[in-house]
């Protein structure tokens, strides 16, 4: 069995400096359409949200044209996230070091990595993004199919609608928090960006942020990916 | 009987009313009026209504609107329900009165109530979509409406209904472009019976204490005025023969209210919302400005080397 935190093409390229395949490429073409959705989705949504940001509608053809096209869009983000989740899931299981990871909070955002204990493909900070981003896309989903009154109106009542609406614009407040400090921590991590342009990051990178799952790699590169990886538990 | 509306002069004139009136504009801000229109309402005096339907005939011919030719579902309401051509049904309800063993026929001419506060202009998104006249009149404009449906959840009276053609939100405008050139509406001025009369408010609810007065010597001790103050008043009221049970009425809300779930979400929500957004940028920005990068050292790509076995 392959270790839980190693997925379908991650592999280690010995050399000068070491590389390491770390998204493949529908991983990565899954995250940059549900990227490119979240941003116009998030920016549509904010135009009906507070009426200073109404003049984003401009963006997309008018109020009317958002009001068209956001539901759509939140569809097209739903359906390549789903894709994105089939893939990440199983990596993103909570673990024994994720919660010392946390509790280490301070150290990781000072900059006290060597604090922190090894931890695998993703941190805990990574797997709470996954998580909540998740949770919040199924809420996001589900109460946004209540008030798409252009399809599906009759299918609830207006006291359900109001409520649908109170958690639908909540969700997306909290899911934008979660997707600016996504975005901020790929910024400020230097070369994450890379794993999701190239697919590549350098080996110690991964000796730095991932050294758990850096040594999963060689272990299972030594011994040709046929054996066991030992430290999987 | 009420003096009706006089008919207006034949000679152009300036509107009554317009644009410099505004008092509530959706999702933007108006200057102050110079000055306070009269306020306006229309009674509609349940116990005189026949049900004749006549009302509905009126707003269909002066708003231009036609519906298509409907079924006898078993009972006398036709359209079952508002929709977006029709503002304004008769509701039949046929009741036995505990008290008295009278079967009461109680038909309510349902529609816009023009709130003072008026639910679907707070929960409205697009700017200028509903506007409301220093008069009371609540209306909608439809260039500036983007036909999201947030009125229907707004509106504590189910009123508001979108076009499947246009994408707009439609309800009665009270007459506003009859009222502008000094006419009553056109269901006042349909109606044969007076159930149905217009005119500024206070008259409105002095001649509605005539008609309560005559209601309760006839019996009906619980008549009154239907002029709800949860909403801040109407701009529409009823004169009700039980105005303690407004139920009764094909479920006429007893203490209407905007919902506070829309309160909530068009209140703390909207601006908790962007300072929580606003609080987590500026928390990243001020990170990266005190901690810097966090950059691979060249120890690191070392310490992988030595473990990738690739030598140094």
């Amino acid at each position: 069995m392959t270790a839980y935190d190693v997925e379908r093409g991650d592999r280690v390229h010995p050399g000068n400096p070491v590389t390491v395949d770390r998204h493949t490429k529908a991983a990565r073409a899954y995250h940059w359409v549900t990227a490119a959705c979240s941003v116009l989705v998030a920016l549509s949504g904010l135009a009906l949200f507070h009426p200073s940001l109404f003049f984003v509608t401009a963006l997309f053809g008018g109020g009317q044209w958002t009001r068209t096209i956001h539901p759509w869009i939140g569809v097209v983000l739903f359906f390549s996230f789903a894709g994105m989740f089939v893939l990440f899931w199983k990596a993103n299981l909570w673990r024994r070091e994720d919660g010392t990871w946390l509790a280490h909070l301070r150290d990781v955002l000072t900059g006290h990595e060597e604090n922190l204990p090894e931890v695998g493909k993703y941190n805990a900070g990574e797997k709470t993004v996954f998580w909540l981003t998740s949770l919040l896309i199924v809420v996001l989903i589900l109460s946004g199919l209540v008030i798409w009154d252009q399809y599906f109106s009759s299918y609830t009542t207006i006291p359900q609608k109001r409520l649908a609406l109170l958690i639908h614009s909540a969700a997306a407040v909290t899911i934008i928090c979660v997707w600016i400090v996504h975005v901020y921590a790929a910024i400020w991590v230097r070369g994450a960006i890379a794993a999701m342009t190239r697919g590549q990051v350098t080996g110690g990178w991964a000796w730095r942020h991932h050294r758990k799952w850096l040594r999963e790699l060689v272990t299972g590169r030594a011994d040709g990916g046929k054996s066991g990886r030992a430290s999987a538990g | 009987m009420y003096p009706p509306v006089p008919n207006p002069s034949t000679q152009p004139g300036a509107p009554v009313f317009g644009e410099q009136d505004i008092v509530l504009r959706s999702a933007s801000s108006v200057p102050a009026p110079t000055r306070q229109l009269t306020q306006v309402a229309k009674l509609i005096d349940v116990s005189k209504c026949i049900g004749c339907k006549a009302c509905e005939a009126a707003c269909l011919e002066w708003n231009d609107k036609r519906i298509d030719i409907g079924v006898n579902h078993g009972s006398y309401d036709e359209p079952l329900d508002l929709t977006p051509d029709m503002f304004t049904v008769m509701r039949f309800t046929e009741w036995e009165n505990p008290e008295t063993k009278n079967l009461e026929w109680l038909i309510r001419k349902d529609g816009c109530m023009h709130c003072e506060d008026p639910g679907c202009l707070k929960a409205c998104p697009a700017p200028g979509a509903i506007v409301q006249y220093s008069n009371g009149i609540v209306d909608f404009v439809h260039e500036n409406c983007i036909g999201c449906g947030y009125c229907v959840k707004g509106c504590p009276f189910n009123i508001p209904r979108i076009s499947r053609v246009d994408h707009t939100a439609y309800k009665c405008t009270l007459c506003s472009d009859r009222i502008a050139v000094g006419e009553g509406p056109a269901c006042q001025k349909a109606c044969p019976t007076q159930a149905i009369v217009f005119g500024p408010k206070d008259d409105m609810k002095k001649w509605a204490d005539i008609r309560i007065a005559d209601l309760k010597s006839r019996g009906y001790e619980n008549a009154g005025l239907y002029d709800p103050p949860g909403v801040g008043g109407t701009h529409v009221m009823y004169v009700l023969q039980h105005a303690d049970q407004p139920e009764l009425y094909a479920g006429l809300p007893n203490n209407p209210r905007i919902s506070p779930v829309v309160e909530l979400w068009k209140g703390v929500t909207k601006y908790a919302g962007l300072a929580v957004m606003g609080a987590f940028a500026a928390i990243g920005f001020v990170h990266q400005l005190v901690s810097g990068p966090n950059k691979v050292s060249d120890e690191d790509e070392e310490n992988a080397r030595r473990l990738a076995g690739s030598g140094t």
